[in-house]
């Protein structure tokens, strides 16, 4: 499971959803592995404003993960020497992923969890994170 | 939980879950082409969109389009693991009633062929709502500008479809998936249809077994394939009628923006209200 993914995952229990405290979900005995993936500079820009960063930062102190800059990037910083403007009706130039970008990708996208637990700050609940995927399944009593 | 829940609940996990379980991987190897109302749909959406697929099974709409992240969920921990190969997304094993989503999160979100194997209407319902709650409410002022939701159920009407089903017959339904033992040689006739062999052959209404004409066009679709080898699960599903999805969306709180009937299934693109 990419670090990506957990952005954008919460608890499964529904009171937990709409309490702040559950989300993100706490990374806990994870194992870490590095899934090569293909780099895609236009796709990392536009997904730059549905992250959250000072959660994402949380996750990566968790993992034990170099922090992240205390700032969420801008589209601007993710380009080598920077985004370049263009006439009306003109191809842009190739643009190349500066070493933040690549930081980025290396991060959100190829750092994935393989074994290990995902746990609510609410309720406290720990779903299994087994072969790279993350089971949300409730106990029938938890539903 | 109510009674009338609980016991929707047990009766899936029997006649839903359970035997996607055990037929996933034949399952997954018929499912390989998408639909083109889907395939549109997920194109449409800009680079760098996110969306859910909720029901995702084997992962093949995850295939559509690379520009856009998709986080998949299906209740079958077997299907997920074919769903997991589909770079750049991802996928977790979930329940389509208890999504671990953050509400609001989501640009688009797609259910396929998944919301009519909720047994009661107000499960079905709930299904859609929490499929709704995923998207992005629009933004002040401008009307539509919210993330739009995809979703596929099977029709009663299917008048030219060889399952016989159509306007005014019974509408929760006992499916069969028919899988053929292994060690049989398949007949060369039947190697060339490989997507009808295991496909679906129909039965109407819950007793299948007591019904002689279905039974009997049963035996003609698996004479060749030697029935005795072979392995019949049946699956529960619930024909929407025309209408009734756009009705279970209204109700869920949701407003219909297009919907349409392709190939035997009703489908519906629908945001918040």
């Amino acid at each position: 499971m990419k670090l990506l993914t957990l952005n954008f995952l919460t608890c499964a229990i529904k009171t937990c959803k709409t309490q702040a405290s559950s989300f993100p979900l706490h990374p806990k005995d994870s194992e870490l592995e590095i899934i090569e993936a293909d780099m895609n500079l236009p796709f990392l820009k536009n997904i730059l404003p549905r992250l959250m960063w000072e959660e994402l930062r949380l996750i990566c102190k968790e993992l034990g993960l170099p922090d992240l800059p205390p700032t969420a990037p801008t589209p601007n910083d993710l380009v080598e020497g920077g985004i370049q403007e263009v006439a009306d009706g003109q191809q842009p130039a190739d643009e190349q992923p500066s070493q933040t970008a690549k930081d980025l990708h290396r991060v959100l996208l190829e750092t994935c969890i393989q074994e290990g637990k995902l746990v609510c700050g609410c309720c406290g609940h720990e779903y299994a994170v087994k072969e790279g995927v993350a089971n949300f399944l409730l106990p029938g009593h938890l539903v | 939980m109510a009674e009338s829940d609980a016991a929707g609940t047990t009766y899936e996990a029997e006649h839903v879950h359970e035997v996607y379980e055990q037929i996933a991987s034949h399952f997954s190897s018929t499912r390989y082409k998408p639909w083109p109302i889907v395939e549109r749909f997920l194109k449409e959406q800009p680079n760098g969109a996110i969306g859910a697929d909720v029901g995702c099974g084997n992962g093949k709409y995850l295939a559509v389009n690379k520009e856009v992240f998709i986080v998949g969920s299906d209740r079958s921990t077997n299907l997920v693991t074919f769903a997991k190969q589909h770079k750049p997304h991802d996928v977790v094993v979930a329940d389509n009633l208890s999504l671990p989503h953050p509400p609001h999160s989501f640009d688009f979100a797609i259910s396929i062929a998944v919301v009519h194997h909720l047994s009661t209407p107000a499960r079905r319902v709930e299904a859609v709502k929490c499929i709704l709650d995923l998207l992005r409410p629009s933004q002040q002022g401008v009307s539509g500008s919210g993330g739009r939701a995809l979703i596929y159920v099977w029709a009663l009407e299917q008048k030219s479809s060889r399952r016989g089903w159509d306007e005014g017959g019974e509408q929760d339904v006992m499916v069969p998936w028919v899988m053929t033992a292994k060690k049989e040689k398949a007949p060369k006739k039947k190697k060339q249809q490989p997507r009808k062999k295991g496909d679906e052959t129909i039965h109407g209404g819950a007793n299948v077994e007591n019904e002689p004409e279905e039974k009997k066009e049963e035996q003609v679709e698996t004479q060749e394939a030697k029935p005795e080898g072979d392995k019949t699960f049946l699956r529960y599903y619930h024909l929407y009628r025309k209408g009734e999805l756009e009705s279970d969306i209204e109700q869920a709180g949701g407003s219909v923006i297009e919907s349409g009937y392709e190939k035997d299934n009703w489908w519906a693109i629908a945001s918040l209200k």
